[in-house]
């Protein structure tokens, strides 16, 4: 089962390695990491997804605990949460296919960042399914490159859903 | 109707892979690749390619291939270091003079209470301040600083004849007082020598500062000589390590790392300190108390858990408690005893949990595990309640996971919630301090007679004692213990290497207090023995420490001889010499059908060695001279080394082969004796 991870530590020197050190040292695998500042400048934030069952991913949350410069785990399974990826992805495009192009870059929800007269490149933002929806969705034009972030999260505070 | 009588092409199909075992390609390369001397040391985890290697070469040549046991932790690259130490000091001495770190003195200068200092002469006021009085340590180029300051503190220096040595002598320093053991090594190998300690003081939780030399920041990196990443090199063998890069940080960098070795479950934490560091300014803020937002300390354990246990303990009919190197820690010993008393619990321990409790007594079941006591072993798979506190269901305890203490509920009161639900499902966590918990939950705990689960308990420890055959006319290693033991009244400090003789000491040697059986339990370090025993010996003077130890532990760090002599330490080794590495040896018999692949050794003579070095040298070859030689080397004032030349294919028994169940013991039966 896929677990979302999400570490206060501290902006020091070193830290990710202590992380990523650990992961490689008791065997457990990383499915994506996304580490960035937070507005305490002291603190960063390390939204880590782990796939295994609950006994391994529970004791993947007190191995992250336990070293000293990571401040607090949460692990969001079983939480209403919010979480996102981000992805640029540059497509084979020429231009008489732009039309259904752009229809399908719409229907996303998606934006054009760039274009050229072969390509043209997009960025997707939204919860995982999305992405890799509209990567199989581009497949048969094409896909020239691709890069995504892992995924950061959030737990929702109200009960209310806005947007999914 | 005709079927096509074309000769059908069978499909294309991609050569299949010739599979073998890992052993086997693991040679394969080797051989492929030119390799034609190999330089290593044997071991249970690599026992399969010795095998190998031994399979492929030995028959066809016909001759012992070239493997030579080197030391472990050098290869073939190891060198003589103090001449490259000595050869250092020019080349870095240059590297001193020019640099100093750019501090703005003005910004924190006016800090109330704040002094400036160079940062050699902070780390020694630190030291001070941490009320360390022993150092182990090596020098280099860039600890020279700091060694120049050393030169006039009122610190006891201990110069081991390798740092792997003066790891294990901190180490060691640290198990037999419980103060915090610190080791400085040189930037390059001299950190990197330091490796294979702090890997042991990890695993045993043994609070340990290690600071290490570090080539001037702005060399970091650029493959500067006898630079080495060490903070990446250590993160997984200690609790915290860090890098010093701005002098303002040196000081408190310093008080945290004692805070985090000490605190929680102990462990080693590790400074590297870059040589400008130690020639810069830097401030020492005012002492206050140590908060580091990502390290919290829940020693209290929570109230209702704690109920919950004692309720459990109540309860049970067949309990037995489990007790690791935690209530040593702790200082939980004289609890435990009490806990055990009262609530009329059988007690085992771990190989790192021996002297918590009293083992001359009727419910003290002794070691448990892969070569413990039938009676411990036997007592926990028939449990209906297993308390562990301070162990961690190791799986030389546990053997077979799936069918460990297959009745028993388990408790678990351990300072770590990492080691809860670990390695096996825990009904009951008590996160917490061993003697807080049990102080606790005392109050709790009834006295119940259980009569029935005593009398079997007495039953099988009448049927399954620790036994050997006593009736041959060879030194039996027991022997030699069981007699150490009766001359020295159970109250020696005992350090042991790793291996047979080390089983051996934790089944004939019967411990009476904490900090009194000194060994490396979690890595299972060979070579630990002598330089633990010295480390000892340095925080007890007035107690007689003795290092039992096997030849090929021993013959991995006898360099530190030197060390006992040059610091007139009368430390004793009691040298279990098979001539083999017994342990590895018996696997070998017992799993790999007597292929004895690579792990004989030719020794030296060890007595006339240790004259050499400037101790006592005793070579003993007959059973009947054995109690003469102990009382010998009691007697000696000198360190003194006695060779046993023990019966070379003696095994240790019981034995619950890897993988194997707890009660599926080995050798209960061998002996069929009057």
């Amino acid at each position: 089962m896929k677990h979302i991870l999400s570490a206060l530590v501290l902006n020091k020197p070193g830290v990710l390695a202590h992380v990523a050190g650990m992961f490689a040292a008791r065997a457990f695998n990383i499915d994506s990491l996304a580490v960035g500042p937070t507005d305490d400048p002291s603190l960063s934030r390390m939204t880590i997804v782990v796939v295994g069952d609950d006994r391994v991913v529970e004791q993947v949350r007190k191995q992250l605990a336990k070293i000293i410069s990571v401040v607090k785990v949460q692990d969001f399974v079983g939480q209403d949460t919010v979480s996102r990826d981000l992805m640029l992805i540059s497509i084979a495009c020429p231009p008489e296919k732009r039309p259904e192009m752009l229809a399908l870059i719409e229907m996303f929800n998606a934006k054009t960042v760039d274009i050229g007269p072969k390509f043209v490149m997009v960025e997707v933002a939204g919860p995982e399914s999305k992405i890799e929806a509209f990567i199989e969705a581009c497949r048969p034009y094409g896909i020239k490159s691709l890069v995504r972030t892992g995924t950061v999260a959030m737990a929702r505070q109200s009960h209310g859903k806005i947007e999914e | 109707m005709a079927i096509s009588s074309l000769p059908q092409e069978a499909p294309a199909q991609p050569p299949t892979p010739l599979l073998k075992p890992g052993r086997e390609v693991i040679v394969d390369i080797l051989i492929e690749q030119g390799v034609d001397t190999i330089f290593g040391y044997t071991g249970a985890a690599v026992m399969p390619i010795f095998d190998a290697i031994y399979r492929r070469i030995f028959p066809h040549t016909g001759t012992v291939p070239n493997i030579g046991p080197a030391c472990p932790n050098c290869s073939s690259q190891c060198r003589n270091y103090g001449n490259c130490a000595a050869n250092g000091i020019d080349k870095e001495t240059r590297c001193l003079t020019p640099l100093f770190v750019e501090n703005d003195m003005s910004k924190n200068g006016n800090d109330a209470g704040t002094v400036y200092k160079p940062g050699s002469q902070v780390i020694v006021d630190m030291l001070l301040e941490q009320k360390v009085e022993t150092i182990f340590g090596y020098l280099g180029g860039v600890v020279l600083p700091l060694f120049d300051k050393l030169y006039d503190a009122p610190i006891r220096f201990i110069i081991p004849r390798h740092e792997q040595g003066g790891c294990h002598m901190a180490d060691a320093y640290a198990r037999a007082t419980g103060k915090p053991g610190v080791v400085i090594a040189t930037s390059g190998p001299g950190a990197t020598n330091l490796v294979t300690g702090l890997a042991t003081a990890m695993m045993d939780s043994v609070p340990l500062v290690a600071l290490t030399g570090q080539v001037r920041t702005d060399l970091i990196g650029n493959d500067a000589f006898q630079e080495a990443d060490t903070t990446g090199i250590t993160r997984p063998i200690t609790k915290h390590n860090v890098i010093v890069k701005n002098p303002n940080d040196l000081a408190q960098t310093i008080r945290e790392a004692f805070h985090i070795a000490t605190t929680g479950r102990p462990g080693p934490v590790l400074i590297d300190i870059p040589v400008d560091m130690q020639l810069a300014q830097c401030p020492i803020p005012p002492k206050k108390d140590i908060e580091l937002p990502g390290y919290k300390l829940r020693p209290q354990g929570h109230s209702r858990q704690i109920s919950m246990a004692a309720q459990a303990i109540n309860a049970a009919q067949k309990p037995v408690f489990y007790v690791g190197g935690g209530v040593i820690i702790s200082g939980a010993a004289e609890t435990l005893r009490a806990t055990a008393q009262k609530a009329n619990v059988p007690v085992t321990t771990t190989l790192m949990g021996m002297g918590t409790y009293d083992q001359s007594r009727a419910e003290s079941l002794d070691m448990l595990g892969m070569h413990g006591a039938a009676y411990a072993n036997f007592a926990v798979q028939h449990a209906d309640l297993l308390v562990s506190i301070g162990a961690r269901f190791e799986d030389r305890v546990t053997g077979n996971l799936k069918t460990f203490a297959p009745n028993a509920k388990i408790v678990h009161i351990d300072l770590d919630p990492a080691s809860i639900s670990k390695n096996v499902h825990v009904d009951i966590p008590v996160v917490g301090d061993a003697r807080q918990v049990l102080e606790a939950m005392m109050p709790e705990l009834e006295h119940k007679p259980r009569t029935e689960w005593f009398e079997q308990i007495a039953a099988w420890k009448a049927k399954h004692p620790f036994r050997y055959d006593k009736k041959k006319d060879v030194i039996k290693p027991q022997y030699v213990i069981e007699e150490l033991y009766r001359q020295t009244q159970g109250d020696a400090i005992i350090c042991t290497g790793v291996g047979q003789h080390q089983m051996w000491t934790a089944q004939f040697y019967k411990f009476k207090r904490p900090r009194q059986f000194i060994t490396s339990g979690g890595l299972g370090t060979m070579g630990f023995g002598l330089p633990s025993c010295i480390g000892a010996k340095i925080a007890h003077p007035d107690k007689l420490v003795i290092d039992i130890d096997g030849d090929s532990s021993f013959n991995m760090t006898l360099t530190e001889l030197s060390t006992a002599v040059m610091y007139k330490l009368p430390i004793k080794v009691v040298l279990i010499n098979n001539g083999y590495m017994g342990m590895v040896r018996q696997w070998q018999e017992l799993f790999y059908g007597r292929r004895y692949s690579q792990s004989s050794l030719v020794n030296p003579d060890f007595a006339n060695l240790a004259r050499a070095f400037g101790c006592a040298g005793l070579t003993v070859d007959k059973k009947t001279q054995v109690p003469d030689a102990i009382k010998q080397m009691l007697a000696e004032e000198k360190p003194c080394v006695v060779d046993f030349h023990v019966d070379r294919e003696e095994n240790v028994w019981p034995m619950v082969p890897a993988g194997k169940s707890l009660h599926e013991m080995n050798g209960l039966d061998i002996f069929e004796m009057a």
